[in-house]
């Protein structure tokens, strides 16, 4: 049922090309969140709905008794030991979450040789090297010895660095930030970059950690919530922040079929469109979100009805969560599919949300499983939807996840079983 | 594959460039390590409530933005790509300073809010009232050619008829004094016509905002876009190769260039990777440069990406750019070439109309 009116629909103006609608192979991935250092440890979590919400251990602020975070056990030292890095070496911790999770990516998805074909990497951070940033801004002035972070600051950083561990060299290697949905648009370049021809393989995610930054930033806006995150309930209190890295990658068709690979999914839809309503707050009526869906069903060429569960953003904050319910009403009908948000478990992980979320909606299809929307308890009154709030085994074939973002910044992705 | 065009421009920089009746009439000379892009009348294009939040950045993005619609004669467009290396680095500054002072106390949430890289981007989509396709790169030399490529890709596959695409990049005290500790804007003033030879490690930082209207109808515009690649880290021998192996998968031989647009930036550590081309494949070639006149910042090729366009429409070449003294024959295809302290290297292949 289509119940966007004609003005609502802005892109595709035109039916989307047979070039378009052709699936990208996802061959590995590769994550490391609140709930596990690796993809088994997080499946094991969600299956065993085990969250990885606490309070916060490893920054020194002021709100750690007021909030709840998604913060991942191991320190900056041991992620240092694990990649082998020199003691001499600048990443934040941005860049060392990252690289742990790209690696992850890059072996499952047997890769040994990466220099064999075309491959590029588009990663996504909102946080970049704030974390060493908001520790040392005044001491750079005076110590030297700190100075070598004041290079890993920008954004880029992290991402050059994670392409020197997996060995990307003299080839495509860039950066998304659209604050939320930066995972999520790092692999809708990414697919791009595959269609195109233009690369033949990409590592595709994102990474952020904790910062005080954003902590005290989402603090300033009073969205952060002082218990468990409660995506889609009507006393929900806001949302917890949290860290992550996650990577897939992506591979053309030429390669699955020459070296005979079973890829994990393909990525069948994407979409992105702004709210253009305000800097921070989703319209009401989830204006970017519908459009973000809609384009993401045209170009998998799939009705509404073709999609059989949906991994929402849903943060939790009173605002995403009304505009995101709404949203998925007008794109799906009263009934939509099963839909849950996975925040509960993870936090909020901004840039890595995108990201981390495609891992788990790709963990769904393998599975047949939908992952419960934890802490639910309350309807919202607004409307009548009841997220999927118990872990449940049902078939699946198409799993779409949403990611939205400051600045109206709306993605919707499609993974499905089947190019 | 469809065609792609310049269809409008605006720059936004240390010169009075924002004016698309002028083309770079009086240069303004400066002799420092840091220079400030020059202010258009903001209220013009922004209302001034709106304009009084806005950091420079956001400002000059918005206004940038506008007279480049205003260039191409259209209102809105199907997509807005933005590059930016920093993101808005004043609101950055402003709030991490404003934790550590207050110790964490008393914040308010405007400079967190506009501290995000993509503030430039969702702003424009707000001014212009744009609900398409909106990203952000961030990737230090090569966030303008990241989102030019991405312009590109969608218009030569038809996923977007017009796109707005640019970079944007503002200057921060706190920024500026540290990155002068690490060397990476040069200790002593240069001045304007010095600095390409002052023989000096760092440059001189700068700001600014340079925004494209990019289409596949050719209307109105300024050159052809043929094609962009940009590398993560490449060795400075490799260039040569990778400079032909980049002209040919574009059909065109190395005779074909009229001219090569050149990111020289005076820092004496690193152009050596243009020095590679220009006494080897382009010894003979026109040469042009113009860190010198909008110094250096993220996105400050997309001044590059400007000037080439410029020169392509009015088949001029300011004396002032030129690198070295062969005057061009014929303007009718100009490569680019730009890195950053020796990384994320970029070509640009345009053409004329």
């Amino acid at each position: 049922m289509n119940r966007l009116k004609p003005w609502q629909i802005i892109l595709p103006a035109t039916e989307p090309s047979n070039f378009l609608s052709q699936g990208v192979a996802i061959t590995g991935m590769g994550i490391i969140s609140a709930i596990g250092n690796n993809v088994a440890e997080n499946y094991h979590a969600l299956i065993n709905q085990q969250k990885g919400i606490s309070r916060v251990s490893k920054i020194e602020t002021h709100h750690k008794h007021d909030i709840m975070v998604g913060e991942i056990a191991a320190t900056n030292k041991q992620l240092e030991i694990q990649l082998g890095l020199e003691t001499t070496h600048n990443y934040s911790r941005t860049a060392l979450l990252g690289a742990i999770a790209a690696k992850q990516a890059v072996v499952d998805a047997q890769i040994t040789n990466v220099s064999e074909y075309r491959t590029g990497l588009v990663s996504a951070t909102s946080v970049g090297g704030m974390d060493m940033t908001e520790k040392y801004y005044y001491e750079y002035l005076e110590n030297k010895a700190l100075q070598k972070y004041i290079e890993s600051h920008h954004a880029g950083d992290s991402t050059q660095k994670i392409a020197q561990q997996l060995g990307i060299e003299q080839s495509l290697v860039t950066t998304i930030s659209t604050a939320c949905s930066s995972g999520a648009n790092a692999i809708m370049f990414g697919a791009r970059l595959i269609k195109t021809g233009r690369l033949d393989r990409v590592v595709v995610g994102g990474t952020d950690c904790l910062s005080k930054f954003t902590i005290n930033g989402f603090k300033t806006l009073m969205i952060l919530s002082d218990s468990y995150n409660a995506p889609f309930d009507e006393n929900r209190s806001g949302l917890n922040l949290g860290e992550a890295a996650a990577y897939l990658v992506l591979e053309s068709d030429s390669i699955v079929n020459k070296e005979n690979k079973k890829p994990l999914a393909y990525l069948t839809g994407y979409g992105n469109a702004n709210d253009a309503y305000h800097q921070t707050a989703s319209s009401e009526q989830g204006d970017g979100a519908t459009l973000a869906m809609q384009k993401a069903l045209s170009v998998a060429r799939l009705n509404p009805s073709d999609i059989n569960y949906i991994n929402a953003h849903g943060t939790a904050t009173a605002n995403n969560d009304l505009s995101e319910g709404r949203a998925i009403i007008r794109v799906f009908g009263e009934n939509p599919p099963a839909f849950s948000s996975t925040k509960p478990y993870t936090g909020h992980t901004l840039a890595a949300a995108g990201a981390i979320e495609a891992v788990y909606s790709i963990l769904a299809l393998q599975n047949n499983i939908l992952f419960p929307n934890l802490n639910f308890v309350t309807q919202m009154k607004e409307f009548a939807l009841t997220p999927q709030y118990n872990l449940k085994q049902k078939e699946l074939t198409h799993v779409l996840s949403n990611s939205f973002g400051f600045g109206g910044n709306c993605s919707s992705l499609i993974f499905s079983k089947q190019g | 594959m469809k065609k792609v065009f310049i269809n409008g421009l605006c720059s936004v920089s240390a010169q009075k460039t924002f004016d698309n009746n002028f083309f770079l009439g009086s240069i303004i000379e400066y002799k420092d390590t840091v220079i400030p892009a020059v202010d258009p009348l903001y209220k013009e294009f922004i209302l001034p409530a709106a304009a009084r939040r806005m950091a420079k950045g956001i400002k000059m993005g918005v206004v940038a933005s506008k007279i480049a619609l205003a260039n191409a004669k259209i209102n809105t467009v199907d997509a807005i790509i933005t590059g930016t290396g920093m993101g808005c680095v004043r609101d950055s500054e402003k709030f991490v300073s404003d934790i550590i002072d207050n110790n964490e106390e008393f914040l308010t949430p405007t400079a967190f809010i506009q501290s995000t890289h993509n503030t430039v981007g969702g702003q424009i989509a707000l001014e212009i009232t744009c609900q398409g396709y909106n990203f952000t790169y961030v990737h230090s030399s090569i966030s303008f050619e990241s989102a030019l490529m991405d312009a590109l890709l969608q218009l030569q596959n038809e996923e977007a008829t017009n796109i707005l695409v640019g970079g944007v990049d503002e200057l921060g005290d706190h920024t500026v004094k540290i990155h002068s500790l690490i060397g990476h804007i040069k200790h002593n003033p240069v001045s304007t016509f010095g600095m390409v030879n002052s023989e000096t490690e760092g440059a001189v930082f700068s700001e600014g905002a340079n925004f494209f209207v990019l289409s596949n109808k050719a209307e109105n515009n300024y050159a052809q876009l043929i094609d962009v690649q940009t590398y993560n880290v490449l060795e400075a021998e490799n260039l040569p190769k990778i400079v032909t192996a980049f002209l040919n998968s574009n059909q065109y031989s190395l005779e074909e260039i009229d001219m090569v647009v050149l990111g020289n930036n005076g820092d004496v550590k690193y152009d050596g990777y243009y020095n590679i081309l220009t006494r080897s494949l382009f010894s003979k070639t026109p040469q042009v440069y113009y860190k010198h006149l909008c110094g250096e910042f993220n996105t400050s090729s997309a001044f590059g990406f400007w000037l080439a366009s410029k020169i392509l429409k009015t088949q001029n070449v300011p004396s002032y750019v030129m690198l070295n003294d062969i005057y061009p024959k014929k303007m009718d295809t100009i490569l680019l070439y730009n890195q950053y302290r020796g990384e994320n290297h970029s070509f640009v292949l345009l053409k004329k109309c």
